[in-house]
Order: C-alpha cells, then structure tokens, then sequence
C-alpha cells in the first residue's frame, strides 16, 4: 500500500517536474498581423508578422490601432486587439497522445480565445490569467478586456 | 503552491485597484453548452450562457448580461483578427497498405488549395488505423500512413517544413470496433490544416 502511494507520488513528481512550458518551444504562429506588432523574448523586441513563430514565455505586444491572431499548437485561436500585452506563460501539447496544458496572461489591452485541443480533452490543465483573476474554460469561445497600466 | 497564492491574493490586492476588467463568454461556433469560470481571491463566478458577461472593478463582480452589438462595439477589431478555424479533412486507404482510395486522391487537390490559400498555414497529417494487428504494428502502420500522404504532399509542392506526420495507431478509432475488426473508415489519414 505505502509503495503504491510512493509510486503515485513520483510519478505526480514526475508529472510536475516534466511539464510542460520550458521556455524557447513553439507554442504557436502568427497568422494574422495588423499596424505594429512585436514579441519580447529574452529582453529582446523583435518585430513580428504573419509567419512568425510564437514561443513560449513570449510577451507579444501591439501597438496603437495595430492587431495580431495567432494559432497555438492544440488549434486554440487566440487574438489581441490595440494597446495588449499578452503572455504565452505555458504551453505544452503532444501530438500522439494529444495531452497538454497552458496558460496565457493579458496585462492589458483586449484578448478573444476560441478554445482547442487541450481544452477539449483536459479542461482543467487550460487557464486564462487577467491582472486581478484566473479563467477556467469548458469548451469555450470568450472575450477579455483589461483597462489599466499593467506593463510589467 | 502557496507561495503562488499568495502573490496571487497580494497581486489581486495591489492590482484591483487601478485595473477594470470584462469578461464575456460568446456563443460557441459549434453551437454546443460552453462556460467561463472566474475566479479570484473572493471566490468564482460562472459564465454559462452566452453573452453572460462580468465586469470586475476595486475587486467587485458586476454580472450582466452583454450583447452581440456590445460585443462587436467593444472587441470588434480583435475579434476580427481571430486567425481562421483549422480545418480538417480525412483520406482513406485500401485494405492493409498505404495506398489511398480513389475518392482520397481526389480530396488531396482540395487540400493542397487550402494549404497554399491559408496565410502561414501549418499543417498536421495524424494516420489511425483499424483493430486488425497488434497495436505496436499499428503504431508503425498509422505513421507509415502518415508519412506516405506527407510525402504526396511534399511532391506536389507543399513545403516540407510546413508538414508534420504522427501516428496514433488504433487508439482513436473513427468507429468503435473489437479488436481484429475490419473496419474501412478506421483505415484513415486526418489532415489537420491550421
């Protein structure tokens, strides 16, 4: 009985240690691209189109009437309207099994997602953060505005 | 964990007073029950019907119920820059092998129009294949599968590296069957453009 719940512990070690959302992996691409768009990655802002790749821990930002429509790995489509910021914290999806997870902040700005793959099958390793809450999804298409200063 | 609450409570508190925010769950594209779930520090709101829209502001919940036109108002622009839905198309095979039925090679110049059409698209080719066999053959067999309609595509001058090929063997069966079961619509390439 105690190896049996050791063996349940390593192996939810396991699962917490090998997930998902290491920084530099693709998350998804930009396929639609409006005014200024950029993605900060590792201090750096680079300026981004219809064809980049989206990675995780990116933070893409657009500009004054800019937009920018991505599609993650799973199928999610996400997009952010004028004056976003929106994090790509986590990401992880496998092809075989089709298992997953990911989170994704909006600092500010306006974000619409229209749900996956992942959250099709593990609603609950999908969620949304705002400045002040978390999103959980059940299949879902939503909208999302943040009025305020949260650059940062 | 803790920790994460708790710079999750003293975000909340720092933030919830400079930031407003809305939330509104909108219908969903294939017409099924779909909900948001919202929470924060004092608790959870649920958005289950569509247009049920929250406003949040010095840390209150406002409910209300939003509209098509508030909506198309307020996020019009991003909504519009929502990428298009991926699309996805399935090609059988003749018994055993991996070749392609008639109807199959037909399907493949539509695909390759979509494909070319798509803005950056992406492309994922999953193999599947029926009960017959064991399931480590399978697994060789629905990448084989895969890789044979990835190569076909690659031919007709689909770019390499917009392809990727996966098998899932007979794992997600198209129709239910018991093992060692003969069943055609199982034997299948789905093609995920994206």
């Amino acid at each position: 009985m105690i190896k049996a719940h050791w063996g349940a512990l390593c192996a939810l070690l396991a699962l917490i240690w090998a997930s998902p959302g290491l920084a530099g992996e693709v998350a998804g691409m930009i396929k639609v691209a409006k005014g200024a768009v950029s993605i900060e990655r590792a201090g750096k802002k680079l300026p981004a189109g219809v064809g980049s790749e989206v990675e995780v821990a990116d933070r893409v930002r657009t500009g004054q009437d800019a937009s920018v429509g991505i599609t993650l790995r799973d199928n999610t489509l996400l997009s952010a309207g004028p004056h976003s910021l929106i994090v790509i914290e986590k990401f992880a999806f496998d092809n075989t099994t089709q298992d997953g997870a990911m989170s994704i902040r909006i600092r500010k700005g306006t974000l619409s997602v229209a749900s996956g793959k992942i959250a099709k099958r593990t609603p609950a390793s999908v969620d949304f953060h705002t400045p002040t809450s978390v999103l959980g999804v059940r299949g879902t298409e939503f909208v999302i505005e943040v009025d305020g200063d949260g650059d940062e | 964990m803790n920790k994460v609450t708790l710079s999750l409570v003293i975000g909340t508190l720092l933030l919830a007073g400079c930031a407003s925010e809305r939330i509104v769950l909108l219908p969903s594209a294939d017409g099924r029950q779909s909900a948001v779930v919202v929470r924060d520090a004092a608790g959870e709101t649920v958005l289950d019907q569509p247009y049920a829209g929250v406003t949040r502001r010095l840390g209150t919940n406002t409910a209300y119920r939003s509209s098509a036109d508030e909506v198309n108002e307020r996020f019009g622009t991003t909504l519009a820059a929502l990428p298009p839905r991926p699309t996805s198309y399935v090609l059988y095979f003749e018994v055993g092998g991996n070749v392609l039925t008639p109807e199959s090679q037909a399907a493949l110049a539509t695909i390759r129009k979509e494909i070319a059409e798509r803005p950056a698209s992406e492309v994922r080719v999953i193999g599947h294949t029926d009960r017959v066999g064991s399931v480590e053959t399978n697994d060789r067999l629905s990448l084989q599968r895969a890789e044979s309609v990835r190569d076909l595509l690659v031919e007709s001058g689909v770019p390499a590296n917009k392809l990727e090929a996966v098998g899932r063997g007979e794992r997600d069966p198209l129709v239910p069957t018991a093992d060692e079961v003969d069943e055609p619509k199982n034997r299948r390439v789905e093609i995920s453009v994206r």
